[in-house]
């Protein structure tokens, strides 16, 4: 009898790309909205943004079965948090509690590519950026999934503060003003969708700012 | 008499003498160098003149496109050309070989139009004798003495005789289309547009073809290759200035260690010895 290894997989990706860029006063998280499983497309009208509390908004890519059940945990400790505390989470609470969410998981991981965007307690922008474990950073920018090695770049040269090594040391927030990082998103999105196959059909872009949240949608290339 | 065994040159072919070494390296962790494939649609179908040929552009490398606009309808001879999906290296080459073959004999024999089984014939020796390592699965259609004639070639060297084909990751979704549409008889306006329809449900439809669509029309003693027939994948958005990128290196740290040490040249010194 020849022995065979397992080759039955609890995950599978489904693909996309994720962004989201700090500002002084804002802050735009943005996604794809093609969701698609091998080479074919499950749908093209998916949206990977989650708002988790009022000025907290992730995006995640990845494995989304993994990502609608991260995002139940979520809702469900902010709640309780709400019960608790009498307010709503602020973003760098959320960015810790989405850690240890995700480390809880350790040995069998969420596979989730998340990206935290939101305005923080004195009301700058803020954006997070994980792995599917749970290390995180606080960031002026960020980008993941399956495009992002094509975006990342692109962010850095327009967007990345000169060398930590400089001083006095500038701050990781972009001075770009909002209409600007929503311009560059768009164009960043239309670049990666010529390039990546999983990007495509339509891009969701939502900005956080003192107003509130605004949600936009952008066609892109179909094929 | 030398006890040595005569050094015999490889009879050509594949050499499998790494095989073993890059099982190993693989199991140390070390990945296998991707090739470019072409995750594709091409299609071919006869119609009531001739034979019509269709294809997308795009060509990936795993999930990256490296040629939004790629040519994937090669010319085999003045009558017959052949779409190719696989292996962008070995379509390419595997065509580009029968071509060649296909005109000397076509100077050997008089000058005659080639015929299409004698392109099936050499592509199919070729590919069985690599025994399915040259991964090219091709759409072969032109118009010979003896008629119209639409081929499909499978990388092991099988192939088949069919009035509408489809072959690549699209052919799925392009074979749908000609499924419920195809019928004897089309013109030849009906025929490219069916054609054009079903490269398009493979564009849209399957993640490894896009960009635009190629078509070739070839009827008897004339054809046309309508190049980039169909380009329903426009770039959505664009800049308004365009990107300046003026942001400069910057300079941390200089340091300058001279390689050779400087010397300095005294006129006079010793006079010589007689």
């Amino acid at each position: 009898m020849t022995k065979q290894q397992a080759n039955w997989s609890p995950y599978d990706n489904n693909g996309g790309s994720c962004v989201a860029i700090a500002g002084a006063d804002y802050c735009v998280v943005a996604a794809d909205t093609r969701m698609s499983t091998g080479y074919s497309i499950l749908t093209r009208d998916y949206s990977k943004i989650c708002k988790l509390a009022d000025k907290c908004v992730m995006a995640s890519s990845g494995f989304q079965a993994d990502v609608k059940a991260l995002q139940k945990v979520l809702a469900a400790r902010h709640l309780i948090y709400q019960q608790q505390h009498n307010k709503q989470m602020s973003c760098p609470a959320m960015g810790q509690l989405l850690s240890n969410t995700l480390y809880y998981k350790r040995f069998f991981p969420y596979y989730s590519f998340n990206v935290l965007g939101g305005l923080d307690s004195e009301g700058k922008g803020c954006v997070f950026t994980y792995d599917a474990v749970g290390s995180y950073e606080r960031v002026g920018y960020s980008s993941q999934g399956s495009g992002s090695t094509l975006i990342m770049p692109f962010l850095d040269n327009q967007l990345k503060s000169p060398s930590p090594l400089l001083l006095p040391a500038l701050d990781a927030v972009t001075p770009l003003s909002e209409s600007e990082a929503v311009d560059l998103v768009k164009t960043v999105f239309a670049s990666a969708t010529e390039r990546d196959i999983y990007t495509g059909d339509k891009l969701e872009i939502v900005v956080l700012n003192a107003e509130g949240i605004r949600r936009e949608y952008i066609e892109l290339r179909k094929d | 008499m030398s006890q040595a065994a005569v050094e015999v040159p490889p009879k050509g072919g594949f050499s499998f003498d790494l095989c073993r070494r890059n099982d190993m390296l693989s199991k140390k962790g070390v990945p296998l160098p991707s090739f470019r494939k072409t995750g594709t649609t091409i299609v071919g179908l006869i119609f009531q003149d001739g034979v019509i040929l269709g294809a997308d552009t795009r060509a990936t490398e795993g999930p990256i496109v490296c040629d939004k606009n790629c040519e994937k309808i090669h010319y085999m001879a003045p009558n017959i050309y052949c779409c190719g999906a696989g292996t962008a290296a070995d379509t390419e080459a595997v065509t580009e070989m029968v071509n060649s073959q296909l005109q000397l004999h076509r100077y050997h024999t008089g000058g005659r139009e080639s015929r299409v089984v004698t392109a099936l014939t050499l592509l199919k020796s070729h590919l069985f004798n690599y025994q399915g390592h040259v991964q090219a699965a091709l759409v072969l259609g032109g118009v010979d003495v003896t008629g119209p004639h639409l081929h499909t070639i499978y990388p092991h060297g099988s192939t088949d005789s069919l009035p509408f084909a489809t072959m690549g990751s699209g052919s799925l979704a392009a074979m749908a289309v000609f499924e419920s549409k195809y019928h004897e008889g089309l013109t030849r306006e009906e025929g490219i547009n069916l054609v054009c329809e079903a490269i398009c449900s493979g564009i849209f439809n399957d993640l490894g073809s896009g960009s635009n669509v190629d078509i070739c029309v070839i009827t008897k003693g004339h054809k046309e290759y309508l190049r980039n027939h169909h380009m329903p994948n426009p770039r959505t958005y664009f800049h308004s200035q365009g990107f300046s990128f003026p942001k400069k290196i910057e300079v941390l740290f200089t340091k300058v260690t001279p390689l050779k040490e400087m010397v300095g040249v005294i006129e006079g010194g010793d006079a010589m010895e007689e």
